[in-house]
């Protein structure tokens, strides 16, 4: 397949320009003015925005287990309609991805979706929190990201372990940061509204004191550590210095927790509980405030599909978790309108690092993600357009589950097309 | 806001305007009360569902009772004997019961905030909250400023509607207890605050919300000089189901410090109304004697819930939804 | 004296505008004592008589009337308060009424209530009346007196007792008090 995009805003690592792109046989050919190719499929791409295609690297596909909710393929699809190009599926399904025959389960339905599908293999066995999965042999599949998402690991001593066996691997490991003994039976952010509402809260300490605990068990063994979904000001603050110090950590934050407070909880609507919850207002602006001065590593969508019958639950019953796939780059434009470079770092440059799926990072099996756009690499590219109001309708989206919060809401900037190993997977927000 | 066509969800934001009109009403469902035939057919031909997923015999009887002196039709759903079980959704409960044609739900709950739920999966139907949770309690803290309003209008010779909110003007008003986990306490001092009271909280420290921030309430630490303070003394109970029992030492050690026990009692003002919303642990947070004390008020409490319930289920049912 | 408007007009921002008066409050008083002597003749005296004003408007009516009842045959007559507003047929269409006290106690089986209204107009209001009755026993006889009646029956009920029949067109309004009868008007206030 040809394709040519012409005169959008392409923009690379550090600065953009109005430039041409010409795909073939699955790479870029050639980037520059004027171009032209006969049988190529021409896109208009003025007054967009052109850049690598955007990275998830934390998203729930629920299967196999649950996949009333969602498939690996409608996740997929939802994934490319956000202008995703690859996705690395979270280990809580059921069973846990804790083995190499279920990754290798994951992995071979992924192959036949439209994006890469990249796997997180659990840090522990049945994500219990009690014994080291098998890391090596799952790493030997390309698995590069272990987490035990939906919880923490919170046994200190067990953490460590990980963090000294997987340190020689070249592997990363990711923490969810919420302390259970702290946070557990709690439904929204601890505070002056879950008091007023008479829920039981999570307070922002249980996810501080663990952030606090990780950053100096890493100082202690080495290694490499992720924190998803930071929710508090303090947290990213945290991380920030332990950067600063030299330790090699990373960290993203998910669109919910950069656009809805805490407040969102009042009329007791289960569509607007995650865990990490809602926070402050306060915390709100210090996440948005991450993404213009570019201090965090990556947006990651936390996507959480859920049946409706769960979701009607009462608040406190109910799965936390909401979608985000096709409304996330949506979301974080509404803060990065005015920086395309930043948009792209957080969407898919700086997951793709994370997620070590860049072409320096030489994956089998899956093709090279948050490139330069430079001529030879794969092309994964997405074409997003900044002038473009939609509004979102949960019965109209991909996912197979219809738990977004953003229902009926009105978002700035959408995806127009999606190119995936060169192939045209999304055009003017339809999938091909 | 008038209650009239509108659910009762919270007491929280709601008018001291509106709570009179409760009031007021239920003075005359008092009459209606007392008379040989108990029954007026202001809601004849109306079906009111009675949801208890968690069991409160006397509750439950009281609205029940409440709608059938209203002439309505009650279908009652009681959680041991249903086929509910965790995990069921709400909505799937309601709708099937829906098919009778309901025009109303009064439900009880365990979660907090599924009253509001339930609102938003039949907004054509009314919603009483008959407590969900830790949230709120309407109709506990409408009885509550009732029997209050009724006892203070007494003493002065006069019938409560004669008297609006003006009795509860800088009466000082004293809750004691688990605050933290009492929906009773959030209507309580939603109610008594929006009608002019002033209202102090006494508790363990574990037992406090853990953010006051406005709260319309003032934290005390001396407790007997908060009861020497007091014209009004509101016990809450320990909800031991809710782990309360979790966040102090012993039983013991709570009657110690925030109990009602004889000795206060003895040196209080005789005229301090006590009251609580049963059912009451004798010798945790009241003594046994003192529960049968004149100053106790707790069966008027009671016998009170019927009027209260009869008003409020006759405003939001029987009431078409009005602009003020 | 101007009376306050009842609550359901309040709530529709509606307000009695009066035209003309056609009753003084010596007109009143006078058909007052004819009524009165009308009762005390059809009934034979005033024993077993019991007198219900219907809220609001019927209560001072009765409470005049029973007076006068007690002046002419000298002993006492029973009068008592009915609020009917929990009776009425029209509760979903109608903005409810505020309820008022009801006084009225004990069995009346055997008694003759007199229902004692201010103006008698479609008769919903009596009809809300005579179910009420029904849960206080079984009266031996029920009779209704009105002071005023305006025609526009929608139901099969005549007063026994009037103190002015007025003809009345169905967008005109009345007022009935003791201080006197006003023809007039429900407007925006």
């Amino acid at each position: 397949m040809t394709i040519l995009i012409r005169n959008g805003l392409v923009v690379g690592p550090t600065g953009t320009q109005v430039t041409d792109l010409l795909i073939r046989d699955g790479v870029i050919a050639e980037v520059g003015t004027g171009l032209s190719a006969a049988g190529a499929e021409v896109i208009d791409a003025t007054g967009c925005w052109v850049g690598p295609a955007f990275v998830d690297i934390h998203t729930h596909l629920r299967e196999p287990g649950r996949e009333a909710a969602e498939t690996i393929e409608s996740g997929a699809n939802a994934g490319v309609l956000g202008g995703y190009g690859a996705l690395v599926a979270m280990p809580n399904t059921e069973p846990a991805l804790d083995n190499v025959a279920l990754v290798s389960y994951v992995l071979a339905q992924g192959a036949k979706t439209r994006l890469d599908v990249a796997v997180a293999g659990a840090i522990t066995v049945g994500r219990h929190g009690t014994a080291l999965a098998p890391i090596a042999e799952m790493a030997a599949l390309g698995v590069r990201l272990f987490t035990d998402d939906g919880t923490g690991v919170q046994n200190p001593a067990l953490m460590r372990r990980a963090l000294e066996y997987t340190a020689p691997l070249g592997v990363r490991l990711a923490q969810h940061c919420e302390d259970e003994a702290l946070a557990g039976g709690g439904s929204m952010n601890e505070g002056a509204v879950s008091a007023r509402l008479g829920l039981i809260g999570r307070p922002a300490l249980a996810e501080e004191l663990m952030v606090m605990r990780d950053i100096e068990l890493l100082r202690l063994t080495g290694g490499r550590l992720h924190f998803l979904h930071l929710s508090t000001a303090r947290s990213l603050a945290l991380v920030n210095e332990a950067r600063a110090q030299g330790l090699d950590v990373t960290s993203e934050i998910a669109p919910h927790h950069f656009t809805l407070s805490e407040e969102a909880c009042e009329g007791f609507d289960s569509l607007f509980k995650v865990h990490p919850p809602l926070r402050t207002s306060s915390d709100v602006l210090a996440l948005r405030g991450a993404l213009l001065d570019g201090t965090v590593d990556a947006v990651a969508t936390d996507h959480a599909p859920h049946t409706p019958e769960l979701k009607d639950l009462p608040f406190d019953e109910a799965p936390a978790g909401m979608l985000n796939l096709e409304h996330a780059a949506s979301l974080t434009f509404d803060v990065l309108r005015d920086n395309p470079v930043g948009f792209f770092n957080v969407l898919s440059r700086g997951p793709a690092r994370i997620a070590q799926l860049r072409r320096e990072d030489h994956r089998v099996g899956l093709s090279a993600h948050g490139g330069a756009l430079s001529v030879g690499e794969d092309a994964n590219i997405v074409i997003f357009n900044p002038n473009e109001t939609w509004r979102v309708d949960k019965h109209q989206l991909a996912s197979r589950a219809t738990n977004t919060p953003y229902h009926g809401r009105e978002l700035h900037g959408r995806v127009r097309s999606t190119i995936v190993r060169g192939s045209l997977v999304v055009n003017e927000g339809e999938l091909q | 806001m008038s209650l009239r066509g509108q659910n009762l969800l919270t007491l929280n934001g709601v008018s001291a305007s509106t709570i009179v009109e409760v009031l007021d009403t239920a003075e005359s469902f008092v009459e209606v009360n007392q008379r040989t035939i108990k029954k007026v057919p202001a809601l004849k031909g109306r079906v009111v569902a009675s949801l208890f997923f968690e069991e409160s015999t006397r509750t439950r009887l009281s609205f029940e009772t409440a709608a059938k002196r209203l002439g309505a039709d009650v279908v009652s759903l009681a959680v041991a004997s249903s086929s509910v079980k965790k995990g069921e959704s709400l909505r799937d409960t309601i709708a099937t019961i829906d098919a009778l044609g309901l025009d109303a739900v009064v439900l009880r709950h365990k979660s907090s905030g599924a009253a509001v739920q339930v609102s938003r999966f039949v907004p054509d139907v009314r919603v009483i909250n008959a407590g969900d949770g830790l949230h709120q309690h309407p109709t506990q803290g409408l009885l509550d400023v009732f029997t209050v309003r009724e006892i203070l209008a007494e003493r002065q010779g006069a019938l409560g509607s004669e008297t609006g909110a003006e009795l509860f003007k800088g009466l000082k008003v004293l809750i004691v207890g688990d605050i933290r986990h009492s929906r009773v306490a959030r209507s309580d001092i939603a109610a008594y605050s929006a009608l002019g009271a002033e209202v102090r909280v006494a508790a363990p420290g574990t037992l406090l919300p853990n953010d006051l921030t406005g709260w319309p309430v003032t934290v005390v630490t001396d407790f007997d000089e908060a009861l020497a303070w007091a014209d009004v003394v509101g016990l809450l109970r320990l909800q031991h189901e809710r782990g309360t029992g979790a966040f102090v030492p012993s039983l013991s050690e709570f009657t110690f410090t925030y109990g009602l026990t004889a000795e206060r009692m003895a040196s209080m003002d005789p005229r301090t109304i006590v009251l609580h919303p049963g059912p009451m642990n004798r010798g945790v947070e009241i003594d046994s004697l003192v529960a049968d004390r004149e100053n106790a008020y707790m069966t008027r409490q009671v016998a009170n819930g019927v009027p209260v319930r009869m008003a409020v289920l006759y405003l939001s049912v029987a009431g078409t939804k009005e602009l003020e | 004296m101007k009376i306050e408007e009842p609550r359901q007009d309040r709530i529709r921002g509606l307000a009695f505008f009066a035209k003309s008066q056609l009753l003084t409050s010596d007109d009143v008083a006078r058909a007052m004592k004819r009524m009165a002597h009308e009762i005390i003749e059809r009934n034979q005296g005033v024993t077993g008589l019991v007198l219900v004003g219907l809220q609001r408007g019927g209560v001072p009516i009765a409470e005049r009337l029973g007076a006068l009842l007690a002046d002419i045959a000298g002993e006492a007559v029973r009068v008592a308060a009915l609020d009917v507003a929990f009776y009425r047929d029209d509760i979903e269409t109608t903005p409810l009424k505020e309820s008022s006290l009801t006084t009225l106690s004990g069995d009346l089986t055997g008694a003759t209530v007199i229902l004692v209204d201010d103006v008698l107009f479609t008769g919903r209001t009596i009809r809300a009346a005579l179910l009420a009755l029904s849960d206080w026993g079984r009266p031996a006889a029920i009779q209704l007196a009105t002071l005023v009646d305006r025609g526009h029956r929608e139901l099969p009920i005549r007063p026994d007792f009037v103190g002015k029949n007025l003809p009345t067109s169905l967008n005109e309004s009345v007022q009935a008090t003791l201080d006197g009868v006003w023809l007039g008007t429900k407007e925006a206030s």
